[in-house]
């Protein structure tokens, strides 16, 4: 005769068995489906604390750091840009988004059995982070759907209507981050192939500034620039910012993990390495080329640093780190700087240039220094340079080209249906007055 | 009774204080202002955007002194906020009409 504690722990595994047995079964390619998970408590308190960082990382991180470089007219609209675009991709996360990039088993989109996350119980575990509960996955999940289409805000600073940019945060998060995040994360064609991208170089970076760049032409320029003195109302603001997404960032490549292991540590290592490189390349090549190294530069090559690491760092070695972050301070210098000048388009906070040259760069840069030795179950053939797997590069292209093509038409797409229905941009008087007056009442005193 | 109004370089506010209250000059009025005269703005960059910056923040000091004081007042500001350098400001002398002090009513020079 059992003790009745024995049977109650036996009802409970039955019980825990059938539950994810269904998610389970639906899943053909995910490696553990039909065996029996447990969740554990280490990775699981890692996994709640990044979730915390990736969310510090747009509120108040990517808020100040924007909001800082804007004229005072327009700070309260750019930080109640941040900050409504947190609060509506949370609900739509919820009630489709989720469902759409991380669950079912299609090439393209995942199903939607997850409405308004209607499935997901108590002890629900999802199979593509069988350790901890899928309650702590969604919600890390979540607070990269926020940051993404948050840091398109940057493209479209000082001139876009309120209305239409929640819109547009709502449809972007659909019909393009939510389809990407399932090729390459969720189960889709992209990482089935074997691209690398381990917490979001292109998923989250390239997507996001390809997205800023298309919305930066289809607004058009800011009234006066060339002529009126746009420069940073306070860049103690995008300091503090930028040290927020600096620490936050841990959240978001250390925590793509997925648990507290070894592959953590050796992320959360890469991206520091190649953070201060970036941080120091982008201040050498201004203080030649310029002559003096700016706050703002220093601060912007940390983040361009933090953005072509992204992809790489569950995958490289300290060296490599050491290289990719060098090389991503100068390019994205040379790019938002010096390239942006030329061709003359009006990206206000340089959303490409940092984001999207810098996913790109650092996405191709994955595939020259990934190492099997570094992540043998998720880079299982490892890079070019130090594997000889010159294939990767072939991969590694392909999602870049994939992701920037889609989201490219598809933001096109969504941005001219809000243009021709509700209006895109400011009138000429709001843009000369300013935002925060007029689109929500407020200003900033003293 | 003389309005001294002097604009001078925001970091000899206090040098220049001390200075007038040496010289017997007891109220002040302070404001913080942006100005040009032969000394030109700076140029700030902000990622390769150059903004030329033409006005300089200065400080403006009003002071309302009786005529037998004039002089020693323009002195005391004068040495007090000299540097010798492009930029150092000026002190300009107006006619005052009347003064009241509020809390008594008192008027004229009674009222500095």
């Amino acid at each position: 005769m059992m003790k009745s504690h024995t049977l109650r722990r036996l009802a409970e595994t039955i019980v825990a068995a059938l539950t994810i047995g269904a998610p389970l079964a639906a899943i053909a390619q995910t490696a553990g489906a039909g065996a029996p998970t447990k969740i554990d408590s280490g990775d699981t308190a890692w996994m709640l604390t990044s979730s915390l960082l990736v969310l510090m990382m747009t509120i108040p991180g990517l808020a100040l750091f924007y909001a800082g470089m804007v004229r005072k007219k327009n700070i309260l609209a750019t930080l109640a840009q941040s900050f409504g675009a947190t609060a509506v991709i949370t609900i739509v996360w919820m009630v489709v988004g989720y469902s759409i990039a991380f669950t079912g088993s299609g090439a393209f989109i995942g199903d939607f059995k997850y409405i308004l996350l209607a499935p997901m119980g108590l002890n629900s575990v999802s199979p593509l982070a069988p350790t901890i509960p899928e309650t702590v996955y969604m919600m890390f999940q979540m607070t990269f759907a926020i940051i993404t289409p948050a840091l398109i805000a940057g493209a479209l600073a000082d001139r876009m209507k309120y209305s239409a940019f929640l819109l547009f945060m709502a449809a972007w998060l659909v019909l393009v981050y939510c389809p990407i995040a399932h090729w390459v994360w969720g189960g889709g064609w992209l990482g089935a192939k074997g691209a690398l991208d381990y917490a979001g170089g292109t998923v989250v970076h390239l997507n996001a500034g390809t997205a800023g760049l298309i919305t930066a032409l289809m607004l058009g320029k800011r009234k006066g620039l060339g002529t009126e003195n746009m420069a940073p109302h306070n860049l103690a603001y995008s300091v503090i910012g930028a040290s927020l997404l600096w620490v936050g960032w841990f959240g978001f490549n250390a925590g793509s993990a997925l648990t507290s292991n070894v592959n953590a540590g050796m992320a959360m290592v890469a991206t520091q390495i190649a953070t201060a490189a970036a941080a120091l390349s982008w201040m050498a090549a201004e203080w030649i080329i310029a002559k003096k190294p700016s706050v703002l530069g220093m601060v912007s090559g940390a983040v361009a640093g933090l953005v072509a690491i992204t992809p790489a760092s569950g995958f490289v070695d300290p060296r490599g780190a050491l290289v990719i972050g060098v090389a991503a301070g100068i390019v994205c210098y040379i790019a938002a700087v010096h390239v942006k000048k030329m061709i003359g388009y009006d990206d206000s906070l340089d959303c490409w240039g940092v984001h999207g040259v810098g996913g790109a760069l650092g996405a191709i840069m994955t595939g020259m220094f990934a190492s099997k030795a570094i992540n043998p179950s998720g880079a299982p053939k490892g890079g070019w340079l130090i594997d000889g797997n010159i294939g990767q590069m072939v991969l590694q292209f392909e999602d870049v080209g994939a992701v920037f093509a889609y989201c490219a038409a598809v933001t096109f797409l969504i941005l001219l249906v809000l243009k021709y229905t509700i209006g895109i941009r400011v009138s000429d008087e709001v843009e000369m007055e300013g935002l925060d007056i007029n689109l929500h009442g407020e200003v900033v005193h003293g | 009774m003389k309005m001294i109004v002097a604009v001078v370089k925001p970091f000899k506010l206090d040098d220049v204080r001390e200075a007038l209250v040496a010289a017997g000059v007891e109220g002040l009025t302070v404001s913080e202002v942006k100005g040009y005269g032969r000394q030109k703005g700076q140029t700030e960059i902000y990622r390769g955007a150059e903004y030329q910056v033409n006005f300089v923040p200065k400080v403006k000091l009003e002071a309302v002194v009786d005529d037998a004081e004039v002089a020693g007042a323009i002195e005391a500001i004068r040495a007090a906020a000299a540097t010798g350098k492009i930029g150092d400001g000026k002190i300009f002398v107006l006619d005052v009409e009347g003064a009241v002090r509020i809390r008594t009513g008192e008027n004229g020079s009674a009222a500095l």
